[in-house]
Parts: C-alpha cells; structure tokens; sequence
C-alpha cells in the first residue's frame, strides 16, 4: 500500500514544518472584545454607533450633573450660579413629592405608617418568618388608616370589632354548614357597618379622646398618594381576581357569564374612562345624599381594573394546571372549596406569579393617571411647580426625579418576582 | 318488602335537594347570584334614575346634535366650531384612530429591533437594549407622554429662527421641526394622478400573482425564484415610469415660511408627535420583551436541524425560526396594539383632541350630560378593543399550529 501512496501523490513534505506562534492573544480582554464587540464587520459597525451614543449622552449628562445647583430659590438663581441641572426645585418641593400637602408637622406619621409596611408584609413575602407576625399584617390596615386620616381612634377599632363579629359569627356555624357561616358573617359585616358601626364609634371616640389631627383626603398625595393607592388596590385585586377567575372557569353557565362579561368589559376600557366615573359619575349610582371620600371611590375602581388583569392571569395558571390534578383532588373525595384551596391554587398561583407581579407593577404605574382627575399624585404635583413663576421652564429635574422613583420601585419588584420564581421552582429542570 | 327497601324509595322532589343535592345545587347557585346580580343592577340604575330626576336631568343623547363651538386644531376631516358635537366626537375618534395605527406600526418596528438587538452577541448593543426596555417598561407612560410634550415644546427652535437664520429646515428644506409641531411637504393630487396611483395598484395586484406563480413554481420544480426582487421591481418601476410619462402628477408640497410661522405643508401638532413618540417607545419596550420571549422559545435543535439539512442561515430563519417564533409573539402582540389603543387616551393630559379630549372632556363639561358622555365614550373604547382582539384572534388562527 505504502509504496502505491508514494507513487500516486506528487509530493510528500518529509521535513518537519517550524511551531508556528500561539494565536494572539486567546485569552484575556483582547479576546473578549474580539469575539463580543468585533466578530463582524456589521457587530463592529454596531458597536463604534453604540459608543457614539453613550459618548452623546454622557457628553450631555455628565456636565449637566457636575455644574448642577442644589442651593437656589428660583430657576434664574439656578441659571446665575451653574450651568447645569437645577435640583434646587426638588431641595424645596420634596415634601410635596413625598406627602402632597399633608400638614409638616405630622410628616411622622405617614413615616411611621410606610417603616410598619415591611413587619406587616414579611410573612407574606418570605416563608422564615413565624407565622404568628400574620396576625400583626391583619391588624394592619386599621392602623395604617389611623395613621394617615388621623381622627379618633374609636373609628378604626369599631371596625376593627365588626370584623371580629364577624369572625365570631363564621366559627360557630363553620362546623354546621360552611356556606351559611360564610353568608352569615358576611351578613354580620354588612348589619354591623350599616346600623351598630356609627354608635360604637362615638362610643369608642368617648373612650379613647380625640385622637390624631384628622388629615383631609385632599391634602394626601404625592409617592404617600401613589403607595395608598398601589398597596391597597393590590391587596383587594389578588382576592377578586382570584374568585373572578375561578368564576370564569366554573361549569356555572350563568355565573361564567357574569365573569366573562365583567372582565372583558373591564380589559376593554382605558382605565381613564373608570376614573371619570370614579369622579364624576359613582356619585349618581349611589342612594341620594350618600357622599364618600374621592380616594375610597378611586381605589374601588382600580381595584376592579386590577381584578380583571389579574383574573386573566390566573386563568392562565388554572388553565396550565393538568386535568390529572382536578381529577385526583375528586377522586380524594374533596369538596370543591377543599380542592381549590389545596390543591388547585397553590399550583396555579405559584405558575401565574411572573404574571401577578406585571400586573402589580401595571397598576402601580397607572396610579398616576388620577393626576387627571386633578388628584396630588407625583405627577400632579409637577403641574404647579410649572406653574409657579420661580419654576416656569424646569423639565428634566422634576421629571427624571419621580422617573427615577419609579423606576427603582418597579425594577426592585420585577426583581423579586425573579428572585419568588426561582424559589417556587420545585420541579427538576 | 326487604328487597324494596335497597332502592331508594322515590319521595318525589324535597326542598331540600336544593341545597344538599348536588344535581340540583348548582342551579340553585346560579339563580340565587343571577337574582343578587339583577337587583344590584336594579338598585344602581333606580339610583341614577332617582339622583337624575332630582337634579332635574333627562337622559338622551340629542346633545350630539348641538352645536360644539369649540376648536379641534388637529383633524383629518373637515370641521369648525359651528358643527354639533357628534361631528367633533367623529373628529375625536378619527384622531384616536390615527395615534394608534401610527403608534401600531412603529413599535413594532422599534420593539422588533430591540427584541433582535437584545439577543444579539455583541455585548454593548445588548446591554444598550436592555437599559432601554428596563428603562421604559418600568417608568409609567403617562410620565413619558408628559415629558415627551414638554421636550417637544422646550428643544426645537422657534419659527421665528428660520427667518434669522438660527435654524434650518431638514431633508432639503422639506421637514421643519419647531416648537409649534412639525411641518412634513403635503401630498398633492393634480389631474392624471388617479392613472399613477391605478398603475400603483395593478402593480401590487402583479405582485400577489406572482408570489403565487413562484410558490406553484417551487412547488412544482423545486426552483427557487427571486421574489424580493421582482417584487419591489414591479411595486417602484411602473408607477414611477407613470408618474415620469404623465408629467409628475402627485407632487409634493414643501412647508415655507412665510410671515411669522410655516404656510402651506402639513402641519403636525406637537401634541400628536409627543403622544405618537411616548406611546412607540413605551410600547415597544413590552414588544421587544416579546420577540424576545418568542425567539428564545423555539428550540436551538430547529435551527441546528435545519442548518444540518444545508439550508442558508437567512432562510432558516424564515421558514423555521420565525413560523414557530410568531406563534408565540402574536398573541401578547394583540394585546400590546389593545394596551396602545386604550392608553392613547392618556392624550388628554397633553392636549391631543382625541375621543377623550372631544366626547370625554370638552363636550362633558359643556353639556353637563356626564352620565351619557361617559358611557357613550366606554362603549366606542369597548368597541374598538373588541375589534382589535377579533382581528388579532383571526390572525393569530392563521399562524397557529395546525394540527391534523
């Protein structure tokens, strides 16, 4: 064979060739920006634009930043001592960003309110923490509203025992017949807000004084405006829209229908139309002469809104959900509430999560629409600062200010929607 | 009598089956929330017939036919104060339509672009995407709206400063870009464009013809004709051999200045511009999380199967990436183009006349009629929403997987 090869090919190189030097550079920064930044003729291209850019942009940002004025009383003192940013406007306004027009001598209580959020909200958010703190979270709302209206402290705490009635009510008959303790408390609620709530209040204020100074639901707003607004719409929406969900995907024909129609009518509306009839229409609906504070109208219809997103969310979970699951909690012989409640949901939430938590961050952003209904949220606040004539042509300050406020709040939630995700992830992947 | 006592003995119907039976207790259930749902119903709409009458209000719609008298300064069909308020609502609504169908289409074209820049391999373009999707998706858009109008008003110069020299016209004195609006050259139709514009769609009626041709044709010989290229052959050359031979009948109007401000051109508010830019964008950030999302989607093994089969890599991504990915990217499309339209009302709070600004604001607050204002203006929303997602469920029926 040997001699075959040799004579069929022309020629054979018998001496060995010199090692020829290792590639330049294979490892290390040179290597890296070879192969990230300059593979191509058309990546070299986009990255020399890319930097041109981020060149543009600091060259306007960075001196804007460095002259910047934090000491002046008006745009023109800003304009005489720098020639950059003004955030002298924010050193004066900030206040109203945070709080609106709530009296500054009570600034500690919205503070007091907005530190106790993180107790009542960790066993809720991390599973370390005893579940005992539950019972603080429930106590929550009464206290937070105290805080922030102000008043008597007989208000809160007669609703407080209303629903404690109610509680009562529910485990004396839960025993017996679950869906008639349920109609029963919910009828105790309902009989105890209507006709006892009033009197036990005035009742409750004889005992504890006078309280807070009382804060006005005008004078609330700012970030104060946009958390009320966000946490409590979120609380309510996730129950709702839960029920809605589970409506819709109900073997009820008529119940179904009702949920259908409800979501899609709400998903089919700009949010700005619900708050129109939240500021103007809501009070015909109701019995005559019946008036309630504009924040309560507000949040009942962006709770509904959120409801519905988020119902079409969860839908999704149960949809994702095998059948196997519905058939072996029936075949467990669990009622229906039972297997909802064990076996269906904890499934279906924990796969909608990434879903629930965009929604969260969607109406949190909307909060701001109600600066249309001339409501103090940041956005509203901006107006008569623009308005005022120290401050007349400020755009970039106040803007990029609550921007960045948003900003961080959204991106720090889309974050631990993250990070609930990969914890929740118990299946082998 | 033993063996009749295994079989239940037939009582008839007890009243009782009603709740504990559960053959009989879902009807129950659906009557007794049917019968809570139709008395909540009644008690709302008897309190808005009582809370009417009382302040001493009717309900009807004949406003709509009242004379507006108000201005609407950006519009696509003709109007004036003296017209009643249904013409201005039609002006509203046109004007909604034309903000979200020009909003439609550049963010696609921007989330598109983002979505493929954000996979890309080079590392600055993909960190420079991202910072503008995390950057817009997390900021709410009525701020972007807001600050969009406020830039258009502050940064581009005065009409003023065209007539000094301090500023200048862009695209050969074609575009100028002021602090009132934009100016754009207006389209003008002189006698005979009606043959150019009747060769423009014969030509595309050419071109549909011909893809089919070339697909019959690979279908039947396995030849590959170049259809990109006749296309756009056929869609440019015959009707700009037309538009030479007729004597340039479509010709295009440059805005001038004249006096204090731009004549003549299309004058393009600034509001329209601030709301059409701040709704692309904010949207397109949420279009390029779902390219994205649709692209990462399909498996690596399709593309790596295809490429085993010796296909280009342009074409893999035609006719095995891109089928499969848009399966996934359509349906939260649909509801990007929903979410754009509904949030084009956030017009309002920068002056755009849009359905929000004409039914939803001025007309509400000069006729007083609240109630009928608001519903009228929920329904027409609720209409196009509906049309949207029927659209897109057709479409999305179209590229969905068919299994047989």
């Amino acid at each position: 064979m040997s001699d075959t090869h040799a004579n069929t090919i022309a020629f054979v190189r018998e001496t060995q060739l010199p090692p020829s030097p290792p590639p330049a550079a294979e490892t290390g920064a040179i290597k890296w920006v070879r192969e990230n930044l300059f593979s191509s003729i058309l990546n070299s291209i986009l990255t020399l634009l890319s930097l041109l850019v981020i060149f543009m942009v600091l060259k306007g940002m960075v001196p804007w930043f460095w002259n910047s004025t934090w000491n002046a009383n008006s745009l023109s003192e800003c304009r005489e001592a720098g020639t950059g940013a003004c955030f002298a406007v924010i050193r004066e306004r900030w206040p109203q960003f945070f709080f609106g027009f709530y009296p500054s001598t009570e600034y500690w209580r919205p503070l007091l309110t907005f530190v106790l959020l993180f107790p009542a909200l960790a066993p809720i958010l991390f599973n370390k923490v005893p579940q005992k703190a539950l019972f603080f979270t429930l106590l929550y709302p009464f206290i937070g509203y105290w805080l922030i209206w102000g008043g008597s402290l007989g208000g809160p705490v007669a609703t407080l025992l209303g629903v404690v009635v109610a509680y009562c009510v529910y485990r004396t008959l839960v025993a017996q017949a679950p869906v008639i303790a349920l109609l029963a408390s919910v009828a105790a609620v309902v009989i105890w807000m209507l006709f006892i709530n009033g009197f036990a209040a005035d009742a409750l204020a004889g005992v504890f004084g006078a309280g807070l100074e009382e804060v006005d639901s005008r004078n609330i707003g700012g970030f104060l405006l946009t958390m009320i607004l966000g946490i409590v719409s979120i609380s309510l929406a996730l129950p709702l829209g839960i029920l809605l969900a589970l409506g819709r995907q109900s073997d009820l024909l008529i119940i179904k229908a009702i949920c259908v129609g409800f979501i899609e009518f709400i998903r089919g509306v700009p949010l700005i139309t619900l708050l129109f009839v939240a500021s103007v229409l809501l009070s015909y609906f109701l019995p005559p002469g019946t008036t309630f504070d504009l924040v309560l109208r507000v949040i009942i219809l962006i709770t509904m809104f959120a409801a519905a997103y988020l119902a079409e969310v969860v839908r999704g979970g149960l949809a994702a959900l095998p059948r196997g699951q519905y058939e072996a909690a029936d075949s467990l012989g669990l009622d229906y509430w039972q297997a909802i409640r064990l076996i269906i949901m904890p499934q279906a939430l924990k796969i909608s999560i990434p879903g629930i938590v965009n929604v969260f961050i969607g109406l949190y952003k909307d909060t701001t629409l109600v600066s249309i209904i001339s409501m103090y949220d940041p956005l509203g606040v901006v107006q008569p600062i623009l308005a005022d004539s120290d401050w007349n042509g400020i755009l970039w300050e106040l803007y990029g200010f609550v921007a960045l406020f948003f900003f961080i709040s959204c991106y720090s939630m889309s974050q631990y929607s993250r990070y609930l995700e990969n914890k929740l992830r118990t299946d082998h992947r | 009598m033993t063996a009749m006592t295994d079989t239940q003995p037939d009582e008839g119907f007890r009243l009782s089956q009603l709740i504990y039976d559960t053959r009989y207790r879902s009807i129950t259930i659906q009557i007794i929330a049917l019968i809570c749902v139709l008395v909540g119903i009644g008690w709302l709409v008897n309190n808005a017939v009582t809370n009417l009458a009382e302040a001493g209000q009717d309900f009807n719609f004949d406003f709509l036919g009242n004379v507006a008298g108000y201005d609407i300064n950006q519009k696509i069909i003709d109007y004036d104060s003296q017209m009643t308020h249904g013409r201005a609502t039609l002006v509203g609504l046109l004007n909604t339509l034309l903000v979200a169908v020009l909003g439609c289409i550049t963010c696609t074209i921007i989330g598109v672009t983002m979505g493929v820049l954000r996979l890309s391999n080079n590392w600055i373009v993909q960190k420079l995407a991202t910072v503008y999707v995390e950057g817009f998706r997390n900021v709410p858009v009525l701020l972007w709206i807001v600050l969009t109008m406020g830039v258009m008003i502050k940064i581009p110069p005065d009409p003023r400063q065209f007539r000094s020299g301090d500023a200048s016209m862009m695209l050969w004195d074609s575009v100028a870009i002021t602090n009132r609006g934009v100016y754009v050259p207006r389209i003008m139709y002189e006698s005979g464009s009606a043959i150019v514009v009747g060769v423009l769609l014969l030509s595309i009626a050419a071109i549909f013809g011909f893809r089919h041709y070339a697909r019959k044709q690979q279908e039947a010989t396995g030849k590959i004709l170049p259809v990109l290229w006749v296309s756009l052959g056929l869609l440019f050359i015959p009707a700009i051999l037309a538009q030479v031979v007729m004597g340039s009948p479509i010709g295009l109007q440059n805005p001038y200045f004249r006096g204090f401000n731009f004549t003549d051109g299309v004058h393009l508010r600034n509001s329209l511009i601030a709301l059409w830019l701040a709704l692309s964008l904010y949207t397109g950030a949420f279009v390029a999380e779902n390219v994205r999302a649709g692209i990462l989607a399909v498996s690596k093994g399709q593309s790596e199967a295809a490429a085993s089969l010796g296909i280009r890599p342009s074409r893999i991504m035609n006719l095995v990436v891109l089928p499969q990915a848009m399966r996934v990217i359509v349906p939260p499309m649909i509801s990007n183009y929903m979410n754009l339209t509904k949030n084009s009302s956030l017009a309002l709070a920068i002056g755009y006349m849009d359905l929000t600004g004409t039914l939803g604001n001025i007309t509400r607050n000069q006729t007083g009629r609240e109630m009928e204002c608001v519903i009228m203006l929920m329904a027409i929303y609720l209409c196009l929403s509906l049309s949207i997602s029927a659209v897109g469920n057709w479409y999305n029926n179209s590229v969905k997987l068919k299994e047989r």
